[in-house]
């Protein structure tokens, strides 16, 4: 097999590294993420001059932005796996059961899926927060509804063209239930199209995770994400970049490779594409 | 002939990418054509007979080039004028038409708008004269009124009207040559034997001279003057139509001509088998286009058909697209259900039965679809593919696994194939593959369903004597679909001809070939292709 793109290896090699970050990254820092040192406030990265002891510098209550940044990729990362996660369970059963169902189920989940579409989701969002209040499940619950009827309204159309084909009737024609035939062959063959959404719909999440938080509404202090420390640094650009820039390039890399790897992903899972490949 | 060739190709070679299976589309290929003339190419898929014409009209794909040879039009090498040059003989002297008349034409234009580009493009007519140009190529093409044809949309036309407009746009301009590549390969028999005649007529009228890419030996034996055999991508004969068709030299042609299923009726057997199939008064109706202003058009795809099917007996369903034989096929297998009808298999009553008892009973009847390209799962492997159906209804998996490597063994193909995927094989061998599947269940009735229509004669030949093979070793009763008369008088015991959802004869193919009943079934016989140029090989 042929070695992968060198973007693609450098997108998987920077995913890599995220998640090790989300996993094990107290190792990267001493302090926690709430450790104030107020006699070391604003202080600018250390190889640009600042307190050696704070390799990126520290935020307005003299935090470490390296333990924040950890933290925070922790919370952003799970809050937009499950997001996605979610939604995409979500929105693929309904999908499925659209287009095996027809008629009045399908025109029903159809329905629903134009009215969320319909409407800008950060408004939906904002209207949910403000009537519930802010906890962490609804919140991720609010994720995984960022982008579901963009899977259901997918895999309605991809099932059913899959359905069409000769290969699934010959299947039903051997005795199969729908359910072997939507889990065993219907799946796996639309599985790059939703794979492909995934990838789409996962950058989505981090993007909407951080525009709520940097609005305030999103993860609340003590607990901090990316958007957070990037809405915190939106007051010091001037004299302080480092708050905003570091969280802001970590959002924009881990997006874009998501995207990238997403791409070749797809290439990889398709067998007929194989031949091509070897 | 001696006069000047209108066309000439020499030493023509034309490379594959590298890593391809043969190193050559077309190596070294020679021939003439002289003022007049119908030269066909034949060849079976593969074979290089299209990548010599999109050579010839500089439409070759962007990852193949012609590296060697010549091609003379007027004493002029085409391969050396530059871009303009070359564009303007393509378009004026040398016209091509193709395969699939509807995917030809864009669906948002006009057909009439369509013809009439050429004309804006190529002439410095006005709008007027442009118009009654087109309207009198219409005419010519033999298409019926043609004022109302120029304002249609290709989709309101039929495939053979598709076909003659294309034409019409490809005469346009009086062009030399004529590039026909398997011009009626998507047509029905009916309608392929009228353009053929059409490309006749147009050529004694012109002179035009014609090159007319097929596989089809029929068709060949129909219009060709002179013959090009193709075989990966060299030219294996090229002769006189009788040279060729009656005392052919080379031996591939010879094999070639001996697989062309030919008209006459094979060995009457003696079915004594119990009755499988019993299906009675079935009627299928679909609803097409209406909404909430409007009421839809009803077809009635099948309409009171009954047929009956014993153990080890084939009955071959013979008609046109649109004739119904294939939704009738989907109903008696029940991949859609019929409005009525009874469907007796074995005596069990099949059109009753509930979704659960369905599925279980769906063991004894089996089809195999007419595309082996998406009739299999791509992300299967084959092996588990033809295990599938014995383990939907309770075997083993190790069993059913065994079972698939000894039906492998049984179809031809090698069993340590078990755990290849379907893309790596060839159209014949994926259609073996689907036959295994259906073949698994050990099924009472098979239902080939244009089970050979998409393979070149040479594997169509050998798929149909493995179907009567394993028909003899399995007993199962047969249900042959095909719009080809001559590929159903072969094998079939009895041939059913449909039209319009109805059968309108049936018959022995020995009575059915020498005494047809209906004017329609003495139609279908006279358009099959070749059907009176038998070829004595």
């Amino acid at each position: 097999m042929r070695r992968p793109p060198l973007l693609v290896l450098f997108a998987m090699l920077f995913l890599a590294f995220v998640a090790f970050v989300a996993i094990a990254g107290n190792v990267f820092s001493p302090y926690a993420h709430t450790d104030q040192n107020l006699l070391a406030r604003l202080k600018p990265p250390s190889f640009l001059g600042g307190d050696p002891r704070y390799l990126l510098g520290t935020d307005r209550l003299g935090r470490d932005m390296v333990a924040r940044l950890v933290y925070g990729l922790r919370m952003s990362v799970m809050v937009a796996v499950m997001g996605t996660v979610l939604g995409a369970t979500v929105g693929i059963a309904l999908g499925f059961v659209a287009a095996h169902f027809r008629g009045f189920v399908e025109e029903t989940i159809m329905a629903v899926v134009d009215f969320q579409a319909s409407l800008p989701f950060i408004l939906i969002a904002l209207t949910l927060l403000a009537f519930f209040g802010n906890s962490m499940t609804l919140f991720i619950i609010l994720m995984g509804l960022q982008g579901w009827e963009n899977y259901a309204r997918l895999t309605r159309g991809v099932v059913l063209s899959a359905a069409s084909q000769p290969y699934a009737q010959a299947v039903r024609a051997l005795g199969s239930s729908p359910l072997r035939l939507y889990w065993k062959h219907i799946l796996p063959n639309v599985a790059s199209a939703l794979i492909v959404q995934l990838t789409l719909n996962f950058p989505q999440i981090v993007l909407i995770e951080t525009a709520l938080s940097f609005l305030g509404l999103g993860i609340q202090p003590p607990m901090t994400s990316l958007g957070q420390i990037l809405g915190d640094g939106r007051d010091y650009l001037s004299n302080a970049w480092w708050i905003a820039v570091w969280p802001g390039t970590i959002i924009f890399l881990t997006t874009l490779s998501m995207s990238i790897v997403g791409d070749a992903l797809r290439d990889y899972l398709d067998p007929t594409l194989k031949r091509q490949r070897v | 002939m001696t006069a000047e060739p209108v066309l000439s190709i020499r030493n023509l070679s034309v490379s594959l990418p590298p890593g391809s299976d043969r190193p050559h589309a077309v190596k070294n290929v020679s021939f003439d054509l002289q003022q007049g003339e119908i030269l066909c190419v034949v060849g079976e898929s593969g074979s290089g007979k299209s990548v010599t014409a999109q050579a010839i009209m500089g439409l070759l794909p962007g990852n193949l080039r012609t590296d060697e040879g010549a091609i003379l039009f007027g004493g002029n090498d085409i391969l050396k004028a530059s871009g303009s040059e070359r564009r303007d003989i393509t378009g004026r002297q040398i016209a091509m038409i193709f395969q699939e008349p509807t995917a030809a034409l864009n669906p948002v234009f006009r057909v009439g708008d369509l013809v009439a580009e050429t004309f804006r493009i190529h002439t410095n007519l006005g709008a007027s004269e442009i118009r009654q140009k087109v309207l009198d190529l219409f005419r010519e093409v033999r298409l019926p009124e043609p004022e109302q044809i120029y304002n249609n949309y290709p989709h309101q036309l039929s495939g053979g009207q598709c076909q003659r407009v294309m034409i019409a746009t490809a005469l346009a301009l009086q062009p030399k040559v004529l590039i026909a590549d398997e011009p009626t390969t998507a047509l029905d028999v009916t309608t392929q034997a009228q353009i053929l005649k059409l490309l006749l007529d147009l050529r004694r009228e012109h002179g035009t001279s014609i090159i007319f890419i097929t596989h089809d030996f029929g068709v060949v034996a129909e219009v060709a003057d002179r013959v090009a055999v193709m075989r990966y991508g060299e030219v294996m004969e090229i002769g006189t139509h009788t040279q060729v068709l009656q005392n052919p030299q080379n031996d591939y042609t010879k094999r070639l001509i001996a697989a062309v299923p030919k008209l006459a009726a094979g060995a009457p057997r003696d079915i004594t088998g119990s009755l499988v199939l019993e299906a009675t008064n079935i009627r299928k109706t679909f609803k097409s286009g209406g909404n909430w202003f409007q009421r839809g058009r009803s077809v009635h795809a099948v309409n009171d058909v009954s047929v009956t099917l014993r153990r080890g007996e084939t009955l071959g369903l013979v008609g046109e697209s649109g004739s119904g034989k294939s939704t009738l096929a989907q109903c008696i297998i029940r991949l859609i259900d019929p409005n009525s009808g009874e469907i007796n298999i074995e005596g069990v009553r099949f059109s009753d039965l509930g979704k659960a008892a369905l599925r279980k009973a769906r063991a004894k009847i089996q089809i195999v679809f007419q595309d082996p390209y998406s009739a299999l799962d791509p992300r299967q492997k084959i092996g588990e593919a033809i295990a599938e159906g014995p383990v939907i209804h309770g075997m083993k998996e190790s069993e059913a696994r065994a079972r698939a490597r000894s039906l492998l063994a049984d179809v031809g193909l090698d069993p340590e194939a078990f755990d290849r995927y379907p893309h790596e094989f060839s159209g014949g061998q994926r259609q073996r593959i689907c036959i295994a599947r259906a073949l698994a269940l050990d099924p009472l009735l098979l239902i080939a369903d244009e089970a050979v229509s998409a393979l070149d004669v040479s594997i169509q030949a050998q798929i149909l004597e493995l179907l009567a093979r394993l028909q003899k070793e399995r007993a199962f009763a047969m249900l042959f679909i095909t719009h080809d008369l001559r590929v159903a008088s072969e094998i079939c015991d009895r041939i059913a001809v449909m039209r319009h959802g109805k059968i309108v004869e049936e018959a022995v193919p020995a009575d059915l070939l020498l005494h047809p009943q209906q004017d329609y079934t003495r139609e279908l016989l006279a358009a099959v292709p070749g059907a009176h140029h038998r070829p004595q090989a």
